[in-house]
């Protein structure tokens, strides 16, 4: 684990982490939001990488894998926004959110040692479980990077030894099916939550389906942080128009941060 | 049920370095339980007893061995013998794989089955046996498949099925997987996710294998009976390629050619094909690492062929194992071959296939010219050509191939 991750367990409370797909709507406004959202409160960054077949998530970050797809942005050129953002003074940690098949076409290791080299902090892979993902893992810890691990409430008896190798935070999925907004969250997530916190050495973090403020704070007393993705990239939809164009592009920033801090202030 | 002929996959469900469990977290317990309850369910006599007996009252099993007795000798080459899946109830071998996943859905206590289509005929096969067994059936099909194939669904509806369309993508049958998968994450705990074919994550490609090795068991059986010895090549289409290793497997270890033919579409030589093992490269797709369709930077890409059932762009792992090891050896036959010899074993033989079925034939009446009649190749006719009539009308009066 590296310098950025450990502040990262040393801040370990009310942890906020958005998720953004990277080259949605374009690059340049992809930087620009994840500036916005440290300014905004974010301890961490998801940094989704486009794919054709994304099987964890919703209709809403499929969409917008297409978008960024379309205007022709790929796993490398995903990573390489990175140090762009980091020359422009972010300074919170960065996790890249990739699926396992266009990072074995770029290859395992060159990706690791881009990563590395770019100044990324982590790596979490939805289609790798545990027991697919030592290769991975290995050639992680010799850049320095994290693996971030997932438990899901179905996980029972797996939670110990998912937990025993987490690195950077524990990623808990609220509720059963692909990441979108839920109305409600069922309550059997706080037995689960309890459970994973004690098997967890790192913050344990909640996502999937948390999209408004009464939702965040509910899960903050619960969980060491939240983990907002699709109500983030709908809104990021919603001023796609605003984002793309340079000019307006200070409004889009607005009106994102508006909802942000709305979504986490307490 | 019965003894093993290889050893694969390992304990970690893989064929080869093909295979394994490439799914979210949130897959992963439903996967461990079905894994269990397979293994138990595979070494219970009740459990195969079962089976074998609704293979044979209600699929209509075993399914005849056809001398194609007219092809042969116009060919003038080998003895073409057919193994008749067409004649299973509704019309494809996909009944003998839904009978066994549907037994092992009841005797898991799941009420309800989830399943993914392409031509429709493995969600015909599934809506039926989920309305013979009392389960409740939703099947997701590609909108455009949906389209193509119009009977199919209008047959699952009858038998009490919901079909849903899948909107994604290319709306064709690696999208209807994807929402399948999906759809399994959010109910796997009532939910049952049916396979149609050798894909997916572990243990799937091994226990559809297992549930088609019907195939290949009494097609040895008949062939020997009826020829005294085994034969000298088996032919088989491949999509995902359930047809292909039920029928193959039992002669893994012999000495048998065995010829997997994947759908070349227009041409391998152009972007409109479905050969996934001739011209795909290793990646990850529905759960398992195998050969696959995809661009360079491991976007799936799509694939195409006048076959809605071999329309995919992955193929079983085992599949892509067998090819790495030289074991089977994989073609590609093109859409105007396989309507071809579509033709040709309707006009000679009295008997319509389905166009994924020609795939083999075609491959097969090129091979019996190049051999002797004192060689034999058994081709196994995978389903019957009803649902493809649409299309075929459109080809042979239309000239329209879409």
């Amino acid at each position: 684990m590296n310098q950025r991750m450990n502040q990262l367990k040393e801040k370990n409370d009310g942890l906020f982490i958005p998720f953004i797909t990277a080259g949605d709507p374009t690059p340049e406004a992809t930087i620009d939001i994840a500036l916005m959202l440290e300014e905004a409160g974010a301890d961490l960054l998801e940094l989704g990488i486009p794919y054709s077949d994304p099987l964890a998530d919703g209709p809403t970050i499929q969409e917008a894998s297409k978008r960024a797809l379309a205007g022709g942005m790929t796993l490398e050129g995903a990573m390489k926004l990175v140090p762009l953002m980091r020359e422009r003074g972010l300074t919170i940690p960065v996790v890249v959110f990739t699926y396992f098949n266009p990072l074995l076409q770029f290859g395992e290791k060159r990706f690791t040692e881009l990563a590395g080299d770019m100044g990324i902090d982590g790596i979490l892979v939805p289609d790798l479980p545990y027991e697919e993902s030592d290769d991975l893992n290995t050639l992680c810890n010799k850049q320095g990077l994290s693996m971030i691990s997932l438990v899901a409430p179905t996980s029972n008896a797996r939670i110990k030894k998912i937990a025993s190798r987490a690195e950077g935070f524990l990623y808990c999925v609220s509720s059963l099916g692909v990441t979108g907004e839920r109305k409600k969250i069922d309550d059997r997530v706080y037995d689960f939550l309890e459970t994973v916190k004690q098997a967890s050495p790192v913050p344990v973090a909640v996502g999937f389906g948390i999209s408004s403020n009464e939702q965040v704070k509910e899960m903050q007393q619960h969980a060491d942080g939240v983990i907002v993705g699709s109500a983030l990239v709908r809104e990021i939809a919603k001023h796609e128009d605003l984002l793309k164009d340079e000019e307006n592009r200070k409004d889009g920033l607005f009106q994102l941060k508006t909802f942000v801090t709305s979504l986490i202030s307490s | 049920m019965q003894t093993t002929t290889s050893v694969y996959p390992d304990k970690r469900g893989r064929f080869g370095e093909f295979g394994g469990k490439y799914v979210p977290e949130t897959l992963m317990s439903a996967i461990e339980e079905l894994e269990q309850a397979l293994d138990e369910a595979m070494a219970s006599d009740e459990f195969e007893k079962e089976y074998v007996e609704h293979l044979r009252e209600f699929a209509g099993r075993p399914t005849a061995l056809t001398y194609a007795k007219n092809i042969s000798e116009k060919l003038g080459g080998a003895k073409i013998y057919l193994k008749r899946e067409d004649l299973v109830h509704t019309g494809a071998h996909k009944l003998n794989n839904a009978i066994g996943q549907a037994l092992l859905a009841k005797r898991m206590g799941k009420t309800k089955i989830v399943a993914e289509t392409g031509a429709g005929q493995h969600g015909v096969a599934t809506a039926t046996i989920a309305a013979r067994f009392g389960l409740s059936c939703k099947v997701f099909m590609g909108a455009e498949d949906m389209e193509r194939q119009a009977l199919n669904v209008f047959r699952m509806e009858l038998l009490g099925a919901e079909v849903i369309p899948a909107t994604s993508g290319s709306q064709t049958l690696k999208d209807a997987t994807n929402e399948a998968i999906r759809y399994w994450v959010t109910h796997a705990e009532d939910t049952f996710y049916l396979i149609g074919s050798v894909v997916g994550p572990h243990p799937y490609p091994k226990m559809v294998r297992d549930f088609q090795r019907i195939i290949g068991d009494e097609a040895k059986e008949q062939f020997t009976a009826r020829e005294s010895r085994l034969p000298d090549e088996i032919i088989a289409c491949v999509g995902g390629g359930s047809n292909a290793i039920g029928t193959f497997y039992p002669f893994i270890e012999d000495d048998v050619r065995l010829i997997g033919v994947e759908a070349a579409g227009k041409g391998v030589d152009t972007d409109q094909h479905a050969a996934t093992i001739t011209h795909g490269k290793k990646g990850v797709i529905h759960g398992s690492l195998t050969y696959l369709l995809q661009d360079e930077a491991g976007q799936i890409t799509e694939p195409y062929s006048i076959s809605a059932g071999l329309d995919y762009p992955g193929v079983g792992p085992e599949h892509a194992h067998l090819a790495s090891t030289g074991r089977v050896q994989y073609e590609a036959v093109t859409d105007q071959q396989a309507l071809d010899a579509l033709k040709l074993l309707s006009v000679e033989e009295g008997i319509i296939p389905a166009v994924e079925s020609a795939h083999a034939l075609a491959k097969a009446f090129e091979r019996a010219g190049k051999l002797t009649p004192n060689d034999t190749i058994l081709v196994c006719l995978s389903g019957r050509g009803d649902k493809d009539v649409h299309t075929l009308m459109k080809h042979f009066k239309g000239g329209d191939e879409s």
